[in-house]
């Protein structure tokens, strides 16, 4: 029995029929699923952090106006994709419960701190960039909430990169105080953004069951590749030097090609040693806490609107 | 109970998997699972559907058209939400 099930949910994947929420599913797809769809969520809201620490020192209101409406999307896209991890059986206090006590991750890069106005434009243009070459693989998942979650996470995040860009090019075109705080930006989140893309598909614990699923569509080097190649001239347009003193165009594989990766960093900032690490789920555990009356009025409201109508 | 007593119930399809569920009507029925039943002989007979959700239309809380101006209004003046607000220069322009 449990094998023509898993035979007949392999078959709609192979056929490129989306999975969906009652369909049966093996367990193991499931987890797999939920493992990274909460992260995705996860990463969403602690990304809301490092931007906003920025907005009230904005140094404009066109530029105050368009950051809290970034900040505002990120949570918008976090509630989205809890909402898709939900429909696998999941609560949103288990979720929440992980990412406070540690045991579920969230993507790497928002622990590192934002420390001047230029890593706003950074993180738009790098951050939120390596996120859309990821998120638009991600359309073709094989899990269709998911997939719809990205099809309009997609639609409402192509403003993020080019704010983030645009804000950039204002710098560079600045003084040249302005130019080399960009530089400076670029320089500390070029490497994290690459590393956003994941460890190298021989060294990735769920690579070989996510791609036979089609949880995945891409491989990790894949699409920080692709990353690499369309970020090289991006650089150059704004006239800063690219981080990579290494890099190359490789006319044969028509790929630009640059140093290997600090891997041990990657590792220690996964697993909690990066600069921001507590400060980030204490904030969320503070920020949780501190909610928590406003969400017992709700249940309060409700009891006493049910009494009333009685 | 008679016919013009039966519950009103929202129909909606999912015309191939991977796609949202679209309202594409309404019908009266007993119960959900005439409802169900309803929705299929009466909109899906050319295989329009792989998926019904039937919802009692009593169940569906709406905003109302009337109140648009003063539901909708914030976004109005915020035209930085959206990816054309941003203009780039032509060779940088494709993101």
């Amino acid at each position: 029995m449990a094998l023509d099930q898993e035979q007949n949910f392999q078959a709609k994947i192979d056929a490129e029929d989306k999975i969906e929420p009652k369909d049966w599913m093996p367990e193991a797809y499931r987890k797999n699923l939920i493992r990274q769809i909460s992260q995705h969520a996860h990463s969403e809201v602690i990304g809301m952090q490092p931007e906003g620490n920025w907005i009230t020192r904005a140094p404009s209101l066109r530029r105050k106006a368009v950051l809290l409406a970034k900040v505002q999307d990120e949570g918008g896209h976090g509630l989205y994709l809890y909402s898709t991890a939900e429909t696998l059986g999941i609560t949103r206090e288990e979720m929440i419960n992980a990412l406070q006590d540690g045991s579920a991750k969230y993507a790497s890069i928002f622990n590192y701190p934002a420390q001047t106005w230029a890593d706003v434009g950074a993180i738009g243009w790098l951050v939120d960039g390596a996120a859309i070459v990821n998120q638009v693989s991600l359309q073709r998942t094989s899990y269709g909430p998911y997939s719809r979650s990205m099809v309009r996470i997609c639609k409402e995040e192509s403003f993020h990169q080019r704010q983030g860009y645009e804000l950039m090019l204002t710098l560079c075109r600045g003084s040249e105080a302005q130019k080399a705080m960009a530089q400076d930006a670029l320089n500390r989140f070029y490497w994290p953004s690459l590393m956003m893309f994941g460890p190298h598909d021989s060294e990735s614990a769920h690579s070989a069951s996510s791609m036979k699923w089609k949880i995945k569509r891409e491989t990790n080097d894949y699409l920080r590749q692709k990353f690499i190649d369309q970020t090289a001239p991006q650089i150059e347009f704004l006239g800063l030097e690219h981080p990579d003193k290494n890099l190359i165009w490789n006319e044969e594989r028509g790929h630009f090609e640059g140093s290997e990766l600090d891997w041990d960093e990657f590792k220690r900032v996964i697993h909690g040693d990066g600069h921001c690490n507590r400060q980030r789920v204490q904030h969320h555990i503070k920020a949780h806490e501190e909610g928590a009356w406003v969400r017992e009025a709700l249940v309060r409201y409700k009891q006493k609107k049910k009494l009333k109508a009685a | 109970m008679s016919a013009e007593n039966l519950q009103l119930f929202e129909i909606f399809l999912r015309s191939k998997r991977g796609l949202d569920h679209k309202h594409v009507g309404s019908l009266h029925a007993e119960d959900h699972e005439q409802a169900l039943e309803y929705a299929r002989d009466v909109y899906t007979r050319r295989s329009e559907g792989v998926s019904i959700w039937v919802v009692r239309s009593d169940d569906i809380c709406a905003s109302q058209e009337d109140d648009s101006e003063s539901f909708y209004d914030p976004s109005n003046d915020k035209p930085y939400r959206l990816a054309t607000y941003y203009q780039l220069p032509d060779e940088v322009n494709n993101m």
